[in-house]
Parts: structure tokens; C-alpha cells; sequence
């Protein structure tokens, strides 16, 4: 595994690209101011957004099992995995007890959290994606690099390589609608022919024990209303109280991920379909440990809309490939961070704090804060690199004295000028490495400032 | 110890998430004067189209929209095209070959351009999707306008399957060009009735 520093390297390596891929992102990214303005209500309806998820988090216990109740009812199967491994082994537990060999899958961060696909095409299920966005990463086999947006990092013409192989379209033939036809013509049998589909969870309503998925393809629908068997996965956050609260998260979705003002399809599924069985897994995977810590308990109120990485100006450059992490991004960031810092402590620090994930954010999560915390609880839990631990300590014993402070300003702004540029950008000035000194001022503020009081008594003095 | 009472008891245990009172969303929401037109304008910027006309000339206007399509089902009272009984089926795979469906809206949603489907009478919910193109039939007089009124119009206190769509099936997928017809419909028509 490399820091987010190692990856980005390579990615802004090719100027070009990094380049395209910014723009791409930003254009998504004025797409969504264009649709929240339409809104006058917008900051309400974020408010609204962010207290149904505070509502919910304090009494997610309750209203879990208000949920498993009322799906019950409904002839719905409720089961319950705490962790990954447990979750791909319902799954295949399922899948198994039906002899199914093909699954189609629609878009689920949770089932790539859980790794869900190599577990069951170990065990000899073949799993196909069904979002274009991710058939494309999967045939190429590539994790998504978006949460909403999972090929984003991809040209036309990379895809149509790949389809060219795996699809057998014509060499060179980048027209996106000519490769969506492939892929629908392809993608069709699939559907026609699969045994089971599963699908995410956008939200999981206690009152009514239904799901609800969102998509512009249409695949979701197609996966569950076609074979007898819908499992549905649901990290255990998804969940909102009443039905009508959806009314405040189907206008923010959409308008947030991509500037729609609602996507093609908002499925609301409440019992399987005739002669079918229809299966919900509530997965905790480190949720619970969320609610207990006040610094980052906000993480779970995400709605997955991606607008945090549209807006990201490190994300928009270093692509989502470079974060190593299931979701990208400053969200994808906090939460890697909070559980697994062992893995991903490169993460808060790809991050300007420039604060426009959270200004974006439609569930107002303070995620520029959250970054900002990991960075201590990460020295202080000591992941930090050696070379960083060893000059904030350097920092710390200065900053601390404010003599020497001054002298080794002094000295800097005399010396650091008159040294030759070989010395200054050694290779221990990783800062350096793309980035000019700023000039050195003759005087410090702390000098200036002492100046200009004495002028001023000076001349009260006249 | 089952997962189901490790997970609510981890839950309970530790929870610090404070109170919050839900919040009401009675006479919330953007309005609009004209909502047929706030529908027509939004539903054409995701590739569909409304069209206002009356019941009787509903298949005209349909006929005008889909002269070539053959395997057509109508679930809509006021439409005589339908030459296939998607009910009579008993295995959904069986709808693969239609052309055209055309199914009744409960109400349709002026701010997003989106029609409620919710037919208890309709046995396969494949139907939406699987056909080829879609035309979605709804009242003039049933044009709300926004999700807060639209919710207030729909319940799941029997079971079921419900669905908002918004224009045909689409992606953008492959370096964010819109292409109309991903998995779902090619093409999506609204036609308000009488």
C-alpha cells in the first residue's frame, strides 16, 4: 500500500490528464451550484437534512429494529452481519440455497467495502456489474475510482479499448452512445438471464420497512424485478425514520451528486416480487464505533452523493485511485482514517482545509474539521511519518521560545537568501520539491510592528 | 450472542449522538404558477417530454410518437393500443419483447420532472424498465409541485413496489456525455389528460 503522496505523484505525472480529469470533476461541480440555486429553500432543506440525521443516529437502535419489524411484515427476510466476512457469507448463503450461478449487481459501495465480488467468484458465482461505470472498471479490473462517478477517470477512448476486447465493438470507435449501446445490448442478456440481483441501499425507511434505491440506468430495477431473488445491501446509517423524510433527501441527492433534480429512477421496494423472495442485510462494519466518538460521529450521516470529491481540489488532482480507499475523497478520507489509521493515515493530510466539502456537503458534516482532528489524533497516536514527527518536534521546542524564534528568523531571512538553490531544495525539502521559497522579507512583522509603535510615540512626543 | 444483539447493543452502548426534534415540512417547498410548464421545461433537460392533450385524442398523439413499434401494452383505460397482456404472463421475462408500454401515473412532481407509479393491478413491476420506450399517462389536474407535497400523496402501509421516474433511462457514464437509454427505456413521453 502507497501514502496518497506516492500515488498522487504518479497521477499529476501526466499534466495532460490531471489536467482533463480536474475539469471534468469541476464541470460536476458547477452542474450542482446550478441546481441548489434553483432551490430557494436549499440551506432549509440541508438544515432538515442534517437534524433527520442527528434524530436518527441518537436512536439508531430503535428505529433499526422499528425497521426489521415493519419489513418483516411486509414478507421481507431481515438479516444482520456485523462485519464483512459475515455479510458475503449471507450472501452466499443465499445465493447458494437458489443454485445460482450469475448475480447482477447494481451500484453498492458496501458490497466493494466488503469485497463482496472475489469472495463469491472464488466460490464460482460469476458477478456482473450492471451501472455502465462500473462494467467498465470491472472489466478492466480496477476498483471505481468515484462514488457516484465510478469511471470518471477514464477517456472515451480508454473505454472503447476496453470494450473493443471485452465486447468485441469496433477498434477506435469512441462514440459514447455507439459504447452505451454495446454495453446495453450485452448488459440486457445478462439481466435476462441471472438468477438473483443485488442492489445497494440509498434509504432504508423505518416506518414503512422498505428500501429505497436511486439510479439514472435503470439497473437497480432491472436486477430486482426480473429474477426471484433480491438481496438488498444496506450499511446500517441508510436508515431514516418516516416516509416522508425522503422528501428532503430525494431533492438533495441528486441535485448534489450531479446536478439532476431528481435521478431517472427513485425505486421504492416493499416486498418482493410475485413468487420471489426479497432479502435485506443491515451490515455494521465499525458503524457503532462512529456514534461513541464526538469528532467524527457526523461520517455517518453521509448520504453518498459525492458532491465533497467534485469540489475537492486535491481529489480533482490526484484522481480516486490515488486515496486507496473504497470511497475517495474527503469523506472517504475521514472514514478510512477513523477506522483502519494503520492503513490510510496519508489521508486527512491530502487536504488544503479549505473547507468546501463542508460547504457543499447537503448533510452539513463538518468534514473539513474532522480532517483537520485526524491530523493530531494521528501524530499523537504516532502514524506519522518520522521525517514529520521529527520537525513538528523541532517546531514545537521553537515556537516555544520566543527568543530563539526570533534569532532563527533573523538568521533565516540573512542566510536563506545567500544560499545556493542546491542546498536549499535538498531532497529532505519535500515542500520544495514544486514549490519556490516565497521571497525573504528584510524584517520581521514582529520587527515592523516594534518600528511603528516606536514612530508613533515619537512622534506624539513632537 | 447473535450479530443482530452484538450490533444493537454496540449501539446503545457508547451512543453521543444528542437529541434532535424531526423536523414538519406542512406548506414547505418551492411553488410554481404554471406547474405543466415547470414539468414540461424540466422533464425536456433529461431527455423527455410532456405533452399536453384529451383523452380523446390520447392515441393519436401516441400513434404520432410510435408508428414502428409492434408489442405495445396499455394499462391506461383511455388508450386502445395495447396488443399484449404483460398480467397474463406469469414469468416477467416474458415482457422482453415489448416495444411500447404505456402506464398510468399517479401524479406527476412540477420541480424534478418526476411521475409516481405505484399500480397495485400491474403483476410485473419489470414492465417500467424492460420495455423499450415508455409513455407515462397522467391528469392535468394531478401535477403537484414539489417532493413534499408529493409524499404527502403516497403510502406503503400495504405492500408493494413504487416508483419515480424521471424521463427515459440515461448515463453518463463514459467521460460525462448524456446518452439517453442505459438498461431502462430508450425514450419517455408525459401526457397529461383531461
Amino acid at each position: 500500500m502507497a501514502s496518497h503522496p506516492e500515488n498522487a505523484t504518479k497521477y499529476v505525472a501526466n499534466d495532460e490528464r490531471m489536467h482533463w480529469h480536474d475539469k471534468a470533476l469541476w464541470f460536476v461541480r458547477e452542474k450542482r451550484d446550478k441546481a441548489a440555486h434553483g432551490i430557494p429553500e436549499w440551506e432549509q432543506l440541508r438544515d432538515y437534512a442534517s437534524t433527520i440525521k442527528t434524530h436518527t443516529m441518537n436512536k439508531l437502535d430503535f428505529y433499526l429494529e422499528e425497521f426489521e419489524r415493519n419489513a418483516t411484515a411486509k414478507g421481507i427476510t431481515v438479516h444482520w452481519a456485523k462485519d464483512a466476512v459475515e455479510h458475503n457469507e449471507i450472501v452466499h448463503k443465499l445465493l447458494k440455497a437458489k443454485k445460482v450461478k450469475k448475480l447482477v449487481k447494481s451500484k453498492s459501495m458496501l458490497t466493494e467495502e466488503c469485497h463482496l465480488n472475489p469472495y463469491l467468484e472464488q466460490r464460482g458465482i460469476e458477478v456482473i456489474d450492471t451501472d455502465l461505470g462500473e462494467r467498465i472498471v470491472q472489466l478492466r479490473n480496477e476498483p471505481p475510482s468515484h462514488i457516484v462517478l465510478p469511471a470518471i477517470h477514464l477517456t472515451k477512448m480508454d473505454v472503447s479499448d476496453t470494450f473493443h476486447e471485452h465486447l468485441g465493438t469496433e477498434k477506435g470507435n469512441d462514440d459514447p452512445t455507439y459504447l452505451t449501446r454495446a454495453a446495453r445490448a450485452s448488459l440486457r442478456e445478462d439481466f435476462l438471464t441471472a438468477e438473483a440481483g443485488l442492489t445497494g441501499v440509498n434509504f432504508a425507511i423505518a416506518e414503512t420497512g422498505g428500501v429505497v434505491v436511486c439510479t439514472n440506468e435503470g439497473n437497480a430495477d432491472m436486477g430486482a424485478s426480473l429474477p426471484k431473488l433480491h438481496i438488498a445491501s444496506m450499511g446500517m446509517e441508510k436508515i431514516i425514520p418516516r416516509l416522508k423524510d425522503l422528501s428532503v433527501f430525494t431533492r438533495l441527492l441528486a441535485r448534489s451528486a450531479t446536478g439532476q433534480a431528481i435521478t431517472s429512477y427513485t425505486s421504492h421496494f416493499h416486498q418482493p416480487i410475485e413468487g420471489g423472495e426479497m432479502h435485506i442485510i443491515i451490515v455494521d462494519n465499525k458503524r457503532a464505533e462512529f456514534l461513541a466518538n464526538e469528532k467524527y460521529r457526523q461520517a455517518l450521516n453521509c448520504i453518498r452523493c459525492g458532491a465533497c470529491m467534485n469540489t475537492c481540489p486535491i481529489y480533482r488532482r490526484s484522481g480516486g485511485h490515488s486515496y486507496e480507499h473504497v470511497i475517495p475523497g474527503p469523506i472517504g478520507s475521514t472514514i478510512a482514517a477513523f477506522k483502519e489509521p494503520e492503513k490510510h493515515n496519508s489521508l486527512p493530510f491530502a487536504c488544503t482545509l479549505c473547507g468546501s466539502c463542508t460547504n457543499v456537503c447537503p448533510a452539513k458534516i463538518d468534514l473539513d474539521s474532522q480532517l483537520y482532528n485526524h491530523r493530531q489524533d494521528l501524530a499523537e497516536a504516532g502514524y506519522l511519518p518520522k521525517s514529520k514527527m521529527l520537525s513538528m518536534k523541532v517546531m514545537t521546542y521553537v515556537f516555544n521560545r520566543p527568543k530563539l524564534l526570533d534569532f532563527a528568523g533573523f538568521m533565516a531571512r540573512k542566510i536563506v537568501p545567500k544560499l545556493p538553490k542546491s542546498l536549499i531544495y535538498n531532497k529532505f525539502n519535500v515542500w520544495g520539491k514544486t514549490r519556490d521559497l516565497p521571497e525573504f522579507p528584510e524584517h520581521s512583522f514582529k520587527e515592523l510592528y516594534t518600528k511603528m509603535k516606536k514612530d508613533e510615540r515619537d512622534k506624539d512626543d513632537k | 450472542m447473535t450479530s443482530r444483539d452484538l450490533i444493537l447493543g454496540k449501539i446503545k452502548k457508547n451512543n453521543i449522538v444528542p437529541k434532535a426534534d424531526l423536523p414538519e415540512y406542512d406548506n414547505f417547498g418551492i411553488t410554481y404558477e404554471d406547474k405543466f410548464e415547470q414539468f414540461a421545461q424540466t422533464i425536456q433537460t433529461v431527455g423527455g417530454d410532456a405533452i399536453s392533450t384529451t383523452k380523446e385524442e390520447l392515441d393519436v398523439v401516441i400513434r404520432s410518437l410510435y408508428n414502428e413499434e409492434k408489442i405495445i401494452v396499455s394499462n391506461v383505460a383511455e388508450s386502445k393500443l395495447g396488443n399484449f397482456i404483460a398480467n397474463d404472463e406469469e414469468d416477467a421475462h416474458n415482457l422482453k419483447d415489448i416495444d411500447l408500454a404505456i402506464v398510468k401515473g399517479q401524479f406527476a412532481v412540477a420541480e424534478n420532472g418526476a411521475v409516481w407509479l405505484k399500480n397495485n393491478d400491474n403483476r410485473h413491476r419489470s414492465l417500467y424498465f424492460i420495455a423499450q420506450n415508455i409513455v407515462i399517462v397522467v391528469k392535468k389536474s394531478d401535477i403537484l409541485n414539489n417532493m413534499h407535497e408529493a409524499y404527502r400523496q403516497i403510502s406503503f402501509e400495504d405492500s408493494g413496489y413504487g416508483v419515480f421516474v424521471s424521463g427515459p433511462s440515461k448515463t453518463a457514464d463514459i467521460e460525462q456525455s448524456l446518452v439517453i437509454g442505459a438498461h431502462g427505456p430508450k425514450s419517455g413521453y408525459v401526457i397529461f389528460i383531461d
